[in-house]
């Protein structure tokens, strides 16, 4: 056979291969130790060293040109078998369920993604997070904050009292300024705080209250605060929170813990300012209270109101939540319908 | 409270063109406008009508139809009310009337039957609140067919603002006290009424009557008169028709007097027939304990017994008559014997000035809530007694006999003067004030002032401003006033700063984690009631108190909760109710225990306070209930060891425990932190299968963690340095050991562990085997321990040593056995 005769009979039978095996066959056949070519090579041996030189060349280009047949052949063949397997492998993805991932996302209720909002914007406002008991004695709950008992200022909290000790002295706190007596108390000058928690109220539950509710309070005792540090930190946290687009507003009110006393309003976040049902067209929604600390709260916990002043100011957690994703009875936070809190 | 804008208009000339525009300024001063509401229009077209026929229609037994005449001939109308027979005088919107509201009335069928306009309420009407029935115009003066109804009544277009008075506020709760405020805004003269000094024109009133005030202390100011030839009937129209705007029902004209002066001042009176007290005059005392009175709302109510309230003596003021009866409540209400009647005709007239916590309390107490009252508890001005009687006896027009009955106490309320340092503005609002801005501010809302020194104004606090204080606090006070006047909106603002930089805590940056790692296996977090039922603590297993809640809305949230367990459970009850039982839930909350239960000494309420007090004991647990899928007790133990992990606990064990309530006696375990002394942190497991279904749960496994907050923060952490990794391989040895049933397979790791030192790199624990080959009452464990050194590559030798040497310390500690 012919050096020729060979070529094309290996070059039919590497294109001939239909799997990497049988491919291994022919190269064997052809290059292999036993190989064809290889008993070439061995049979120049024979040859005159002139003649030996020319053909062993001959031989040497053969090979290559067989070894690279090989190779592109085997690089085919190669790309059709891991077609095939990946064919094999093939998963529809969105046959993944409950069974075949059993792993899902849980969600963190709608308060405490809002308390953490809040806490956040605070906390980058300078501002640190305090918290306290919501059983309190009576002391906290009304009397340091200017409430003498009898007072009828107590009326504006519907209060729960508990069965403990003499009637009426110990109760759950109505609202989160326990906390800023606490604070107060401890000596801690100055104070830089917001109390978030949760407050109690003897009110029969509607769309727009609950009586088991959080709030969240700030305080800022520190050396020359004024009325006017209050508003631009009232101003401050709308825009952050709310929106640039909503602003604030004070207007005169009554809180025995303050004075001056305020109602803050924020621009209506559901008309921006236009004016529609929700804030009976004055584009103002009414937000929380505020003012500056009362003289009588810090005569209360020894805070010498000729070098501290303060102010102080709290609102809704709950109603936050209720105005910015549109919740229209708020009892639907305490159902627990994982197919309402799944939805955040 | 109700304002009309024509009764503040008798105080000061304000605009009329721009109700919304007065509003706005109310609000800015704090008057709380919630409403504006404009009454006597759009009843230019309703005329009074006659009812010459009332038929029945067929087929309908709500409506009837009437004919009537209005001064056009015969016109049918469908009525639904029932109050009025043939005769009656009505008020007729007809066809094309557009009433109060926008409403046009229209020609309808109904029934089959053609109305020709519509029979009127007094509400439709908008002059009264009444709809019970027509408004019967019948007995009115000079009421005849085709008159309008607007020039039968006098009525006049009108605004009335509903506002908000603030507490604090007694002097603005009156149309007077609205009036000075917004005259003072837009600099507007203001004057008070001016009734003429009562002459006094009949007997003297020692011959009629007589006053004694025995506890003045409750009473320190009161004034009596006593007018004759009253003749009681229906008040003059205007004033009628003042009542009715404030919202409040005309009686007869010395009922409505009183009421008009309280509406008009802010001081409320009390007119008695003098001739149905006992013994003509009155006294002033305490309620002797047990005393009762019947009130004018028909209630007998028992006086003087001790509330329950903080600081609630069980003093109540009363007023007698000149034997001692009782004949009223004092700031309250009056009692129903002494009332003025149409046969009335001699009145006498109290009008004091009450100790303001005596009248709260009695008022919370007897649970009895008047105009009078509020007014009375907030502090009505003791010197505004006097216009207000001068008022009363110009409303009522009678003899009123000479002189009056006045007792007084040492202690009655006086103005005072406020050393008012200016500075102060400054550094409360921020913004620097020249005094004589701040006599502009304050004068003309009744606070005189004196520029005494340079940067000292002398400001005179008048009586009917109990709000302020003496100094120093009526400083604040004051300032509150300057910038109430001034205009919040025009204080500056100013963003202020401070060195310190805002954090979270370690708790509430830990609380965090814990949550987020919650939700990451897939629970969702819900808030369950802290107010619960006391029978769920018996159901779940937990004896002991309960911290009762004293006056609770519901008896099913009386108690405070002691476990999150119950509330979960009906949680996962709810959504299982709802096709939605395959859930992981967990909540982060607060439990309470009775101090009783937990032996806690008394927490002082702090340095003013009440004194020692005993408070419920309060932690903070993080729990969740696993019912996903197949869940079950492991599943709340992976989850606990990733939320251990998270934190990085170090030498947290499970101990398994039979004891705990609510949970599954044998497939429970206390999370124990066994570093130092051991700490409970809380309990993994399953609910208990009882209990579950005691929750509407039967036959499912439920997986339970419970974590206490507090004390997690307070475990023993790893190490937060850096250890490095060894760059050397390491080498594996599996070890199949068959150990009782009894001992916990996390004590057999710990053993192994501990036998390998610092060349052990992991214990894992890979399987577990019970059958042939193994006897009943063991299993054999096996463990794939990973060996490593930091500065070498282990010889096959070494690895041989520590193989033997766990085998041999699980062999030693447990009587394990290679299998």
């Amino acid at each position: 056979m012919t050096l020729e005769d060979l070529e094309r009979r290996t070059v039919a039978a590497v294109a001939a291969a239909t799997g990497t095996a049988a491919l291994d066959e022919v190269e064997a056949s052809a290059l292999g130790k036993r190989g064809e070519l290889t008993r070439a090579h061995r049979d120049l041996g024979q040859l005159e060293p002139e003649e030996r030189r020319t053909a062993g060349k001959v031989l040497h280009e053969l090979r290559l040109r067989l070894e690279a047949a090989v190779a592109a052949r085997r690089a085919e063949l190669d790309a059709v078998e891991r077609r095939a397997t990946l064919a094999a492998e093939r998963l529809d993805l969105t046959e993944v369920g409950e069974v075949a991932g059993p792993i899902r996302a849980g969600h963190l209720h709608l308060v405490t993604q809002t308390q953490r909002e809040l806490e956040d914007v605070f906390v980058g406002m300078g501002f640190t997070v305090a918290e306290g008991p919501e059983a309190e004695t009576d002391w906290y709950n009304f009397e340091a904050l200017n409430m003498p008992p009898a007072h009828p200022a107590r009326g504006m909290w519907d209060t729960f009292y508990l069965e403990l000790g003499e009637p009426e002295t110990v109760l759950l706190r109505a609202h989160t300024s326990p906390v800023q007596i606490h604070l107060l108390e401890q000596g801690q000058r100055p104070v830089h705080a917001v109390m978030p928690g949760r407050c109690y109220r003897r009110d029969t539950p509607d769309a727009r209250h609950l009586a088991v509710f959080h709030q969240i309070e700030g305080l800022v005792v520190d050396r020359g605060i004024t009325f006017g540090d209050l508003a631009g930190t009232i101003e401050t946290f709308t825009n952050a929170y709310f929106g640039a687009d909503i602003h604030s507003r004070l207007r005169p009110a009554y809180f025995p813990f303050t004075e001056p006393s305020a109602e803050f309003e924020i621009t209506c976040t559901i008309c921006r300012g236009e004016g529609c049902r929700t804030c009976s067209g004055t584009g103002w929604i009414e937000l929380g209270g505020c003012g500056m600390v009362d003289p009588a709260v810090f005569d209360a916990v020894g805070v010498d109101a000729a070098v501290w002043s303060g102010f102080a100011f709290g609102f809704g957690i709950d109603r936050c939540a209720q105005m910015r994703h549109g919740i229209a009875d708020l009892r639907a936070l305490v159902e627990n319908d994982v197919r309402f809190l799944g939805q955040f | 409270m109700r304002v009309p804008l024509s009764w503040l208009r008798d105080f000061a000339p304000f605009p009329v063109d721009d109700p919304a525009a007065l509003a706005a300024d109310l609000d800015d001063l704090g008057l709380v406008v919630e409403a504006v509401e404009r009454v006597g229009e759009g009843l230019d077209d309703v005329v009074v009508a006659r009812v010459d026929e009332i038929a029945a229609i067929p087929g309908a037994d709500r409506i009837r139809l009437a004919t009537v005449e209005a001064g056009g001939g015969p016109l049918e109308v469908v009525c639904g009310a029932d109050n009025y027979a043939v005769g009656d005088l009505v008020p007729l919107a007809p066809v094309g009337a557009v009433l109060p509201g926008g409403f046009e009335i229209g020609r309808r069928t109904m029934k089959g039957v053609v109305s020709n306009g519509m029979l009127c309420s007094g509400r439709e009407l908008a002059l009264s609140e009444d709809h019970q029935g027509l408004l019967l115009l019948t007995e009115v003066e000079g009421a005849r067919p085709g008159l309008p109804v607007v020039e039968l009544l006098g009525v006049t277009p009108d605004v009335v603002f509903d506002v908000t008075v603030e507490g604090n506020r007694p002097d603005a709760w009156s149309v007077a006290g609205v009036a000075r405020d917004l005259a003072a805004r837009l600099h507007l003269p203001f004057a008070l009424p001016d009734p003429a000094p009562v002459a006094g024109s009949g007997t003297p009133v020692e011959k009629l009557a007589t006053l004694v005030v025995e506890d003045d202390d409750l009473c320190p100011r009161i004034v009596v008169r006593v007018l004759e030839g009253v003749v009681v009937g229906p008040s003059p129209r205007w004033l009628a028709r003042r009542l009715v705007l404030a919202g409040m029902r005309p009686i007869n004209n010395v009922v409505d007097a009183s009421n008009y002066v309280m509406l008009e001042l802010g001081q409320p009176t009390h007119p008695y027939d003098l001739d149905r007290l006992g013994a003509p005059g009155l006294e002033v005392r305490r309620a002797r304990p047990g005393e009762t009175l019947t009130t004018l709302d028909g209630v007998t109510r028992t006086l003087g017994a001790t509330g329950r309230g903080l600081g609630d003596t069980g003093e109540d003021c009363i007023i007698c008559d000149a034997q001692g009866t009782p004949v009223g409540i004092a700031g309250v209400m009056g009692g129903a014997s002494s009332e003025i009647a149409v046969s009335t005709t001699r009145v006498l007239l109290e009008a004091a000035h009450f100790a303001p916590l005596a009248i709260a309390r009695t008022s919370k107490r007897l649970g009895l809530r008047t105009e009078a009252s509020a007014r009375f508890e907030r502090g009505c001005d003791p010197w505004g007694i006097d216009r207000a009687v001068a008022r009363f006896c110009e409303l009522v027009g009678a003899r009123v006999a000479t002189g009056e009955l006045e007792a007084r106490a040492r202690a009655v309320p006086r103005p005072f003067d406020l050393e008012f340092p200016v500075e102060r503005v400054r550094s409360v609002l921020g913004v620097p004030f020249a005094p004589a801005e701040l006599a502009d501010l304050l004068e003309p809302i009744g606070f005189a002032t004196t520029e005494d020194a340079p940067g000292s104004l002398r400001v005179t606090v008048p009586t009917n401003r109990p709000d302020v204080r003496p100094a120093p606090h009526g400083v604040a006070d004051v300032v509150e006033e300057v910038a109430r006047t001034y205009g919040y909106a025009r204080l500056p603002r100013r963003q202020p700063s401070w060195p310190e930089p805002g954090a979270l805590s370690d708790r509430q940056r830990t609380r965090r984690r814990v949550a987020d790692v919650l939700c990451g296996v897939g629970a969702v977090e819900v808030w369950t009631p802290t107010l619960v039922d006391d029978a769920d603590h018996a159901t779940m297993g937990l004896s002991g108190p309960a911290v009762a809640v004293a006056n609770p809305l519901a008896s099913e949230e009386a108690w405070l909760r002691r476990s999150m367990l119950p509330g979960l459970l009906r949680a996962l009850a709810y959504n299982a109710n709802r096709r939605q039982g395959s859930v992981r839930l967990f909540e982060v909350g607060t439990v309470f225990s009775h101090p009783d239960e937990a032996g806690r000494p008394g927490v002082r309420s702090g340095a003013g306070g009440t004194g020692t007090t005993v408070l419920p004991g309060e932690r903070e647990l993080v729990t969740a209930a696993l019912a996903f899928n197949e869940d079950d007790a492991r599943t709340a133990v992976a989850a606990w060891r990733v939320l251990a992990e998270t934190v990085s606990l170090d030498g947290v064990r499970l101990e398994a425990a039979g004891d705990m309530p609510g949970l599954h006696p044998t497939r429970s375990a206390r999370l124990v932190a066994a570093r130092g002394t051991p700490l409970v942190l809380g309990a993994a497991g399953e609910v208990d299968p009882d209990v579950a279904a005691a929750f509407g749960l039967a036959g499912r496994r439920i997986g339970w963690l419970e974590v206490d907050l507090g004390r997690l923060l307070d475990a023993p952490r790893r190490s937060r340095t850096a250890a490095a990794v060894s760059r050397f391989p390491s080498s594996d040895v599996d070890l199949a050991l068959v150990v009782d049933d009894a001992v916990p397979a996390d004590r057999v790791g710990q053993v192994l562990a501990e036998a390998g030192g610092d060349l052990v790199e992991s214990v894992i624990l890979f399987d577990v085997y019970r059958g042939p080959g193994v006897a009943d009452g063991a299993r054999s464990l096996a463990f794939r321990l990973r060996f490593v050194a930091p500065d070498r590559t282990l010889t096959d030798d070494e690895v041989g040593r520590l193989r033997q040497a766990a085998i041999d310390g699980a062999a030693q500690t447990f009587g394990a056995r290679l299998r």
